[in-house]
């Protein structure tokens, strides 16, 4: 990855944390947090867990307010948001997925445009339009319900419930950690395509040093609730931090565990 | 003069004695629910609530029958009609696994489901009705089954306050000491007992969400 590949960001600032602190019961969960996120771009909070990763994530549609500092969502304070509207603007997909169970896929789906008041026919064509988009063909998903679905299947179905209301941002919180490794692979392929066409406003929380390096446009690397740096991928594999150098040299393990074997 | 005889020749006290009897009993379940269901939502929205309101339930439940229907006697509304002061007991008594099982099925609510529906902007109210109250049902409904059973059995002792009901026979057989009164109060209490039992358990299955 060379930085003449990253794409050109319009400078316009979608997402902005002003030197954000959290604490909860005595514990300091963010700690002077300050980035910012373009319009287009696509950020990973990278870091282990509990290192105040979606926490952050969380401020961005109010699921969370901060003690102190400022968040702000298209230039506006979240607390000044109405959180009801600020949460339909952004998509939002979370590890465990959380499909309502009584729902269809079709209803799933649906849901913000219904709750929005889209005309029937609209939806209709907007849930079949986000199935294609996140490759689950044919008319028999529609009607199943979740609990028919494969674990791949229903995460698919979770980004496409996140992307039916066309928002301006997304965000996503371990969305494909819950995978099997070969599944996981082709999710961030296929979600990569996809993002690329939409051009969304992605915040994507992670441990996984590979995901980040193949979805982020930024890799936000934190440890303790602070920002420790924000790199570019090409910056980040290069980088002499000794945090960055540890995820880089944890990627390098499975390559040494695979040049071994093709020597053998 | 055989059991079989002494029904068939009763039927129509018999008949009217049940009807009284589910009457109790349905408006009892109206309260018992219309009262039960609020507060058992309050208990999950307002957790410091919980102790105050089980513990309270589970006070009226430890109440012997008979004595609630004594106590409540001076109430002014309540004690002027029999019917009323019944009811209002038995609602007291049907309330407790209607308010438990309410917040039990809220609370049994899948933690990822009730993030997803708030992070996507759902309203508190929205969240309710569309997702916590449906996926709870069946437990509600187990909740409501155990409150009518309960309610059914219990309510051949208000005719001890003059509420009428199956428990008429009953008394009046213990007083007379005849064996076929009391079973003619006891068999179709029992049999009420045991078919809304089995009505309530179906709806309770058809009503269990999938996984």
């Amino acid at each position: 990855m060379n930085p003449q590949t990253l794409p050109e960001f319009s400078p316009e600032t979608v997402i902005e944390f002003r030197h954000v602190h959290y604490t909860l019961s005595n514990r300091q969960l963010l700690n002077d947090v300050s980035f910012s996120v373009g319009r287009g771009e696509t950020l990973v909070l990278l870091g282990r867990s509990g290192a105040g990763k979606t926490t952050a994530l969380k401020m961005i549609n109010r699921l969370l307010a901060p003690s102190s500092g400022e968040v702000l969502v298209e230039g506006k304070l979240t607390t000044e948001w109405e959180p009801i509207a600020l949460r339909r603007k952004i998509g939002y997909v979370i590890q465990d997925i959380g499909l309502f169970p009584h729902y269809t896929v079709s209803q799933n789906i649906s849901l913000i445009p219904r709750l929005e008041r889209w005309p029937a026919d609209r939806v209709q064509r907007r849930v079949k339009e986000m199935l294609e988009t996140v490759g689950l063909h044919g008319r028999t998903f529609e009607h199943r319900y979740p609990h028919q679905l494969s674990g791949g299947q229903r995460q698919r179905v979770g980004v496409a419930r996140a992307l039916a209301a066309d928002p301006d941002i997304l965000l996503m919180d371990e969305p494909f950690g819950a995978l099997d490794p070969m599944t996981r692979g082709e999710m961030q392929n296929e979600f990569k395509a996809v993002e690329r066409h939409l051009g969304k406003t992605v915040v994507i929380v992670t441990h996984d040093v590979g995901e980040a390096l193949v979805l982020g446009t930024r890799i936000g690397l934190m440890e303790a609730g602070k920002i420790v740096r924000i790199y570019s991928p090409h910056d980040f594999v290069h980088a002499s931090d000794p945090m960055a150098a540890a995820y880089m040299a944890q990627l390098r393990v499975y390559d040494e565990a695979k040049r071994e074997n093709e020597s053998n | 003069m055989s059991p079989i005889e002494f029904f068939l020749r009763h039927h129509r006290e018999i008949l009217q004695a049940t009807l009284e009897h589910v009457w109790l009993v349905g408006l009892t379940m109206i309260f018992a629910i219309a009262i039960g269901v609020p507060l058992g939502i309050l208990v999950t929205r307002k957790p410091w609530l919980s102790k105050p309101i089980l513990g309270g339930a589970n006070i009226a439940e430890t109440i012997p029958s008979l004595a609630l229907f004594g106590f409540l006697l001076p109430v002014p509304w309540l004690g002027g009609r029999a019917d009323r002061l019944a009811i209002a007991a038995l609602t007291l008594y049907a309330l407790l696994p209607i308010i438990r099982n309410t917040s039990a099925g809220i609370s049994g609510v899948d933690r990822a489901v009730r993030e997803a529906a708030r992070g996507m902007g759902m309203t508190d109210r929205q969240i309710l009705f569309q997702v916590e109250l449906p996926l709870s049902f069946s437990t509600m409904l187990a909740g409501i089954r155990i409150a009518t059973v309960l309610t059914i059995g219990i309510a051949t002792i208000a005719a001890a306050v003059g509420a009428g009901g199956l428990g008429e026979f009953i008394f009046r057989g213990l007083a007379m000491v005849n064996d076929q009164l009391i079973l003619a109060g006891a068999i179709p209490a029992a049999l009420l007992a045991l078919g809304a039992d089995f009505v309530l358990g179906v709806l309770e299955r058809r009503l269990r969400p999938v996984r």
